[in-house]
């Protein structure tokens, strides 16, 4: 469990994280959503202590992190997967973190195995390709077998494989009870990853909710319905309190009412569909929607130019 | 539903420290460039001191022969051991900001002064170990390699031993202020920079001051003070072996203290 309250951090004259407040249960993966530049990062350095808040706290299991004498046993965390001495082994990388927290040598092995690094694990990790760098950053979050796992972007760089590979072992972290956090800008890797999202733009929350409902509050979610009889067929659904949009002679664009209904009600009045299909505002849709005045930089005609702090 | 109670917090700031001291030699040498900087201090001390031994008995005459600081000569090779030490202790600090490395070692330590006083522990121990070895190397390579006799002493005779250890102390010393500066500074170059132009630049500058003011300030600039540790005689203007050697220090404590305060006080 994380909690943030009013959290806040200022670098000179922007905020880069603006009184936000969010939780983050056990249990579930959470998906941390947001534009490059909202403020994902800062947030999860936070949490870890690495920068102080200018204002607001933020808790892990009602603690500060900096509390924790042993914090890999509560936390595990992947920030940037390239921030590793290139000189050193991953066996040795892993092994530093570990003994600080009096972690043996047995369970760095382990964490090797399950992230199937084992065999490379005394060559030196500056030559590691970036999706070795992930695997060992994920290693070193699992060290402590901690309740609280944090992820920043860890599928950047990945191979459809290794893609599939997190995604599987967030899900089974999740399965186990464990808080897991997940950033991304990837709204199509949230879908198929989190339970539970929190989105930011330039630093405030934009909005806290589950993957569903996120999706139901959907703006354009409609039937799309193609009947020879459009008109008489769009007179009977008005008259049901169905809401109906005639697109062309033919098509019409139902909201209000799901498939079965507007089917059956075409079925038992005689009617001929044609189509009938549902239509989801994807989660990319919405989160551009939601997002949209907290982009930083935007392609304008084909410039890039930076908004207006 | 079971839910474990969190531990209680630890108020002992020196808690832990034997892990993290272990976590902390184990990187020290788990890099190649500790055993590179380390083995260039070593071999430069005893090759030069070899050298030494050969050349410098053509070259001296008899009154200098009697008077020169035999076991200096025997130390000369500390002019190269003491860039690499300084280097090395830099780079106990600066290497974690470089790569990125210290959020994840902040993460897992992140109490951070008792990590930058196991980082000075581990090192103090590692610099001292190599340091006194290398100079005792070379002390005995002189030695092996001396055709005269004159030029030779003894680690009985007074003062040798806490010269020859000296050199060692000396190189250690150097090294933690390295460590410090790189704790403040934060950046290899910067920190390297700052380190030698500490310690080589007063030399230079003291020349350009009037005599009175060298007279004065002379003893007590990093060098002139940390150097009397391995020197057997001591110029009447100089501090001595174990003044000189407190001042030295204190230029280390300085620099590891603001290290100290400031590392609380920024975002990594």
């Amino acid at each position: 469990m994380i909690e943030a309250i009013g959290l806040s951090k200022r670098y000179g004259a922007t905020w880069a994280v603006e009184d936000l407040s969010f939780t983050v249960p056990p249990g579930a993966v959470t998906g941390f959503l947001g534009p490059n530049g909202a403020g994902k990062s800062t947030t999860m350095r936070m949490i870890l202590g690495l920068d102080a808040p200018t204002s607001g706290s933020v808790t892990v299991h009602g603690r500060p992190y900096v509390g924790y004498r042993r914090p890999l046993f509560e936390v595990g965390a992947l920030l940037d997967a390239r921030a590793v001495h290139g000189g050193r082994s991953a066996y040795n990388h892993l092994l530093c973190l570990a003994l600080s927290n009096g972690i043996g040598r047995a369970r760095v092995n382990t964490v090797l195995d399950q992230v199937g690094l084992r065999g490379v694990a005394h060559r030196r990790c500056g030559g590691f390709s970036l999706g070795m760098s992930q695997r060992l950053g994920i290693a070193a979050a699992l060290l402590g077998d901690p309740r609280v796992l944090m992820f920043d972007e860890p599928v950047n760089g990945l191979d459809p494989e290794g893609v599939v590979w997190i995604r599987t072992l967030l899900r089974a972290l999740a399965a186990e009870g464990r808080t897991v956090l997940l950033s991304s800008h990837l709204m199509s890797e949230m879908a198929l990853t989190a339970d539970r999202l929190i989105i930011i733009g330039r630093g405030r929350l934009i909005a806290q909710t589950t993957v569903a409902e996120f999706l139901r509050g959907g703006s354009d979610s409609y039937l799309r319905v193609r009947s020879p009889q459009a008109d008489a067929l769009a007179t009977l659904l008005e008259a049901q309190g169905i809401g109906v949009t005639r697109q062309d002679d033919h098509t019409l664009r139902i909201t209000g009412a799901d498939g079965a209904t507007v089917g059956e009600l075409a079925r038992v009045h005689g009617f001929a569909l044609q189509e009938l299909s549902a239509h989801q505002a994807s989660l990319e849709q919405r989160y551009i929607e939601l997002t949209g005045d907290a982009v930083d930089y935007r392609t304008v005609e084909g410039t890039r130019v930076p908004a207006p702090n | 539903m079971v839910t474990l109670a969190p531990p209680p917090p630890s108020h002992r700031p020196l808690a832990g420290i034997p892990d993290i001291a272990r976590s902390e030699f184990r990187k020290l040498r788990s890099v190649r460039s500790t055993f590179w900087t380390l083995f260039a201090a070593v071999t430069s001390n005893v090759v030069i001191a070899a050298f030494a031994a050969i050349l410098l008995p053509g070259q001296l005459g008899a009154h200098e022969k009697a008077t020169v600081d035999a076991v200096r000569l025997s130390l000369a090779g500390l002019h190269l051991a003491q860039i690499a030490f300084g280097v090395l202790g830099v780079l106990v600090i600066t290497s974690e900001y470089g790569t990125g490395m210290i959020h994840a070692t902040v993460s897992a330590v992140p109490r951070r002064r008792t990590l930058l006083a196991s980082k000075a522990m581990v090192f103090t121990g590692t610099a001292l170990i190599v340091g006194i070895t290398a100079s005792f190397a070379a002390y005995f390579t002189f030695q092996a390699f001396l055709s005269d006799d004159s030029l030779r002493s003894s680690l009985a005779d007074p003062g040798v031993v806490r010269a020859v250890a000296g050199g060692g102390l000396f190189l250690t010393v150097l090294g933690l202020l390295g460590l410090g500066l790189g704790a403040i500074i934060r950046v290899s170059a910067g920190a390297i920079a700052a380190l030698f132009s500490l310690l080589f630049l007063p030399p230079i500058l003291l020349d350009l001051l009037p005599h009175s003011w060298q007279t004065d300030i002379g003893p007590y600039i990093p060098m002139n003070a940390g150097g009397q540790i391995y020197l057997l005689h001591h110029d009447d203007g100089n501090l001595g072996a174990w003044t000189g050697f407190g001042v030295f220090s204190l230029y280390a404590a300085l620099a590891l203290t603001a290290g100290f305060i400031l590392i609380n006080h920024r975002d990594t």
